[in-house]
């Protein structure tokens, strides 16, 4: 006993609980659930208004509420230059989706299964444009075009889109290629052996999913781009752009109608999609038990 | 590491194989890539930065010269909306993390017993995304407007004057920007949250710490990387944003950022070497910070 | 270890008293009204299979769980209702937990820094000096193998000297050689700094080289407390009898009993037990023999007053392991026994098949406390390999039915 502190002493003072702690910690209990759904529901105000707005029987401004009409979801089209505008935003997505997957994917792989000189370079100029506003990736392009005399356009888009796509595809992929065990692809050497069979049959399937996530990320971030788009895009209007423009006089209830669309089919595909993943998990789970 | 908080499976230690021509086929496409259009931009913006104007030549009319004082005319002029900028972004930020954070806390980690639940809930935190951000920000105005809810319920208690506004306000402004970047701060968040060994917390707690103290000495640090990655996604876009502070969204002449400037002077005025010098300065300050920030938070490893 | 340095940690510990200690999770309950009392200064160890209900009750000690019904006192000090930053408690984790972002010397000394104790980092390093690792105090905890990172988990708990320290499973994640070391390190630290050890672990050598009390838990109730020896010498229960250890257990009448000894009839043969050995004397009871006190004998023996036999019956399997041989001995209307015998010569002393009778000395026989409705037979064979085969064997019985 040679502590200057008898323990008895000390446990006494400080292992005293204060009886009001009991009740903090239940209300605490109950609280982060109600905080978050709170918080949850303040994120989705501006969707459900932008929903409501679109069944909204107005003239060409969409802004009191003048009554219920399903009007504006059946004339889409009616308004000049929306369909035209969303239809680029499409072709646009999809083309720098399939080009900046590619691109990333091959990219992801090297720097994950290869050594290779210059690998610092290659990874700052891979994380740059991450952490470059877009205000500036826009920016930039535009003095490029101007200077070698570039006309602005559809092309032009698909170009600055395909760039700050690659990046994030990378990261995506990457984290896929490092959870993959090499030992599945010695295994697949073993017993397929052409590396290109290696790689389509096992390789290229497992790295799927995180394909797929790159190239939902990469077409959700270039459809709704609109910084960028703004620099390079002549006289070609995106949909994004389309409401930029419209915002000084006054947005139509058809944007609200194109919006809720892309927002309902982008929220079943995720659902499903989250499901049928659960789903797959719980039967395994049953039969491995 | 700041970015791949994103990813929340498990790396497999792999060493990389021998140098190869493999590798070589593999990278040269994409990496020719960035270096076409994102290397050699930067370097015309550099480039265009230092331009002067052609005697006698049309407006938007430049050419190639070593002219320094394009930065002193641009910082000189929109010192204050840079200052601005930077500011806005911190606070948007800063209140972003400390909302998203205990939602984070509670999908990642208090929610883990019910898997269907967790994802719902994190469906809802990416739903925006799936939403113009355009569209997003003007439903916003429309609800802040004058004749909205919050300002006639706001004016009849008297917290804002009969001739107040919201919309136009560096408030709303800020608001906006936090509101827009929220589920960017969230998910990586969530994805250091989630994985989050809890039996580090029950440690604190077996170790005499209070809630609140294992809170900050154990989950804080453990959750590092998320924290860097979130802000880092938070505050570089919302430097360079002009959305939000623009006339016809959230903002009003008063509540100008960088982007407004550079916006403005590229598109509108044609003064390329300005937006061009300012694009510069807003890139270079940027970089430091975010040097400066992730070598102080201790996560080097950026990607 | 170095005296020395644990003078200063020398503190009694607590009485942990726990009554009427009841647990219910969603649809189970993991423990059922639990009395437990563990006198100051002893090295107690819950043994028992996973989901016996252990881990939750040291759980409940540490305060990570809250019962559901049932008081935990700490030194005659209720603290059921407080959380566990507030109990004079401490466990070294079956995960460690180390603070990944921490030093060692860091994590040591986080419970000193909670409590506000004057000079943690001088405590910190008389700690690790005990566990004899000062000399890695400014590494992380991932460069350290997992022997050290039990080790500085220890200094972390014990550092706090307190009341009472729980270990869960603490060595379940080393190698054998390195258990083995561990155990007679914790055992001696135990010793010398004398505080409360409750230990929990399903490995029934570990808790019986260690413990000076051991209490069997199944299905979170305690079958058997007691010193390590009284409970393989005198098991009460059939589970008792087969997890510390293995048993030949037999059930039958009691038919004679006298001042000494009683005899039960065990398919038509007469066993005689020592009446205090048992803890039935009439009626239906359960008896039973540990595999090493059966001697093998490859001729009938002359009866023999104090020794039973049982045969003649058949060696059905023979394995080798090292020390000991075990035979399996299938006595026809009595069922398979085991007999580990020592290997005293080269090869086994009886083959596959062979004719043999058992034997052993009727005091060292045992009678359980079991209802012998309750329990099989004989010993209940969980390996894998019997398990598929009995599933095999209802299969083909099911597709004949169909």
């Amino acid at each position: 006993m040679t502590s200057a502190v008898p323990a008895k002493a000390f446990e006494q003072a400080s292992f005293e609980p204060s009886p009001r702690a009991g009740r903090r910690m239940r209300l605490r209990g109950i609280g982060l659930p109600i905080y978050t759904t709170l918080a949850l529901l303040f994120l989705l105000i501006p969707i459900a208004y932008t929903f409501v707005f679109s069944f909204n029987d107005s003239g060409k401004l969409n802004i009191a509420w003048q009554g219920f009409t399903f009007d504006k979801w059946l004339t889409v089209c009616n308004t000049q230059g929306l369909c035209e505008a969303f239809g680029n935003s499409i072709l646009v997505g999809v083309i720098a989706t399939v080009l900046a997957t590619a691109l990333g994917t091959l990219i992801a792989i090297a720097l994950v299964r290869y050594r290779f000189r210059f690998r610092s370079s290659i990874s700052l100029l891979l994380f740059l444009p991450m952490a470059t506003p877009e205000v500036v990736l826009g920016a930039g392009l535009a003095a490029q075009f101007l200077t070698l005399g570039t006309e602005k356009g559809l092309l032009t888009i698909i170009l600055a889109h395909t760039m700050f796509c690659i990046s994030f595809v990378v990261v995506t992929v990457k984290a896929r290629v490092a959870s993959l065990d090499p030992a599945l692809e010695e295994a697949g050497r073993d017993l397929c052996g052409s590396p290109s069979q290696v790689f389509w049959r096992i390789t290229f399937p497992l790295l799927l999913p995180g394909i797929a996530a790159a190239a939902l990320l990469s077409f959700a971030l270039s459809f709704d781009d609109f910084i960028i788009t703004n620099f390079n895009s002549g006289s070609v209007d995106t949909f994004p752009k389309f409401i930029y423009i419209a915002a000084a006089r006054g947005i139509p209830a058809q944007v609200n109608v194109i919006a809720s669309a892309v927002f309902l089919l982008a929220i079943v595909i995720v659902v499903v999609a989250q499901v049928s993943r659960t789903a797959r998990a719980k039967r395994l789970a049953r039969q491995l038990g | 590491m700041a970015f791949t908080a994103f990813s929340s499976q498990a790396v497999v230690e792999q060493a990389p194989r021998k140098r190869s021509f493999v590798a070589l086929v593999l990278l040269v496409p994409g990496i020719l890539y960035l270096l076409l259009f994102f290397l050699a931009p930067l370097i015309s913006l550099v480039i265009t930065s230092f331009q002067q104007p052609v005697l006698d030549g049309d407006i938007g009319e430049y050419t190639t010269g070593f002219q320094w004082q394009n930065y002193t005319d641009a910082v000189g002029e929109y010192l204050p909306l840079i200052l601005r900028a930077f500011g806005f972004a911190l606070i948007a930020t800063v209140l972003a993390l400390v909302i998203s954070y205990p939602i984070a806390y509670f999908i990642g980690v208090k929610a883990r017993r019910w898997p269907l639940l967790q994802s719902l809930m994190l469906t809802l935190v990416i739903a925006p995304f799936f939403i113009s951000f355009l569209l997003r920000t003007l439903a916003w105005k429309q609800i802040m407007s004058d004749e909205g809810p919050i300002v006639v319920f706001l004016k009849s208690i008297a917290v804002l004057p009969s001739d107040g506004h919201l919309t136009g306000t560096t408030f709303s402004v800020i608001f906006g920007l936090t509101y827009n970047f929220i589920p960017f701060m969230t998910l990586p968040l969530y994805a250091t949250l989630e994985r989050l060994d809890l039996r580090y917390i029950e440690a604190g707690a077996d170790l005499y710490a209070s809630p609140w103290t294992t809170f900050r000495k154990v989950t804080i640090p453990l959750t590092m990387p998320g924290i860097v990655s979130g802000t880092l996604l938070t505050f570089i876009p919302a430097a360079g944003d002009y959305i939000n502070a623009s006339r016809d969204f959230l903002g009003s002449s008063s509540t100008a950022m960088v982007g407004n400037a550079i916006e403005a002077n590229f598109l509108v005025l044609q003064n390329y070497p300005i937006a061009a010098a300012l694009s510069i300065v807003l890139m270079a300050v940027i970089l430091i910070i975010v040097g400066v920030y992730v070598r102080r938070a201790g996560t080097e490893d950026l990607i | 270890m170095a005296s020395l340095s644990t003078a200063s940690f020398a503190e009694k510990g607590a009485d942990l008293e726990l009554v009427g200690i009841t647990k219910r999770f969603p649809g189970v309950t993991a423990i059922e009204s639990l009395d437990l009392t563990i006198p100051a200064g002893s090295f107690f160890a819950l043994l028992g299979p996973s989901g016996c209900g252990k881990t939750t009750t040291l759980r409940l000690v540490a305060g990570l769980e809250e019962a559901t019904a049932g008081r935990i006192l700490i030194g005659g000090k209720d603290v059921t209702s407080t959380k566990p930053f507030q109990r004079p408690v401490n466990t070294v984790f079956q995960s460690y937990a180390l603070f990944p972002h921490m030093t060692i010397l860091e994590n040591v000394a986080f419970g000193l820094r909670r409590r506000k104790i004057g000079d943690p980092v001088a405590k910190a390093h008389e700690a690790l000096r005990l566990v004899e690792l000062d000399h890695l105090a400014s590494r992380r905890p991932a460069q350290l193998s997992g022997g050290q990172q039990q080790r500085v988990a220890l200094a972390r708990a014990i550092v706090n000297r307190p009341a009472l320290l729980l270990l869960d499973e603490p060595l379940g994640a080393l190698d054998l050689k390195l258990r083995r070391q561990m155990q007679l390190e914790l055992k001696t630290i135990q010793t010398e700094v004398g505080l409360t050890f409750l230990h929990v672990t399903h490995d029934q050598e570990e808790a019986m080289t260690m413990a000076d009390t051991v209490a069997v838990m199944n299905k979170g109730r305690i079958e058997q407390m007691g010193a390590p020896e009284e409970l393989y010498e005198l098991p009460r229960t059939a589970f008792v009898a087969n997890f510390l250890g293995q048993s030949n257990l037999f059930t039958g009448p009691v038919t004679s009993s006298t001042a000494d000894a009683i005899t039960v009839d065990v398919g038509g043969v007469p066993i005689v037990v020592p009446r205090t050995r048992a803890k039935r004397h009439a009626g239906e009871i359960a008896i039973g023999v540990r595999p090493e006190k059966v001697t093998l004998l490859t001729s009938a023996p002359a009866p023999q007053a104090g020794r039973n036999v049982l045969g003649p019956g058949r060696v059905t399997d023979v394995s080798f392991s090292g020390v000991s041989t075990q035979y399996l001995v299938m006595v026809p209307g009595i069922g398979e026994l085991v007999v580990f015998a020592q290997n005293m010569v080269f090869g086994p002393v009886v083959h596959v098949g062979a004719e043999v009778w058992v034997s052993w000395n009727a005091d060292h026989g045992f009678g359980l406390d079991d209802e012998p409705g309750d329990l099989p037979r004989f010993a209940p064979d969980a390996s894998t390999e019997s398990i598929a085969i009995q599933r095999r064997v209802a299969l083909e019985e099911e597709l004949e039915q169909a």
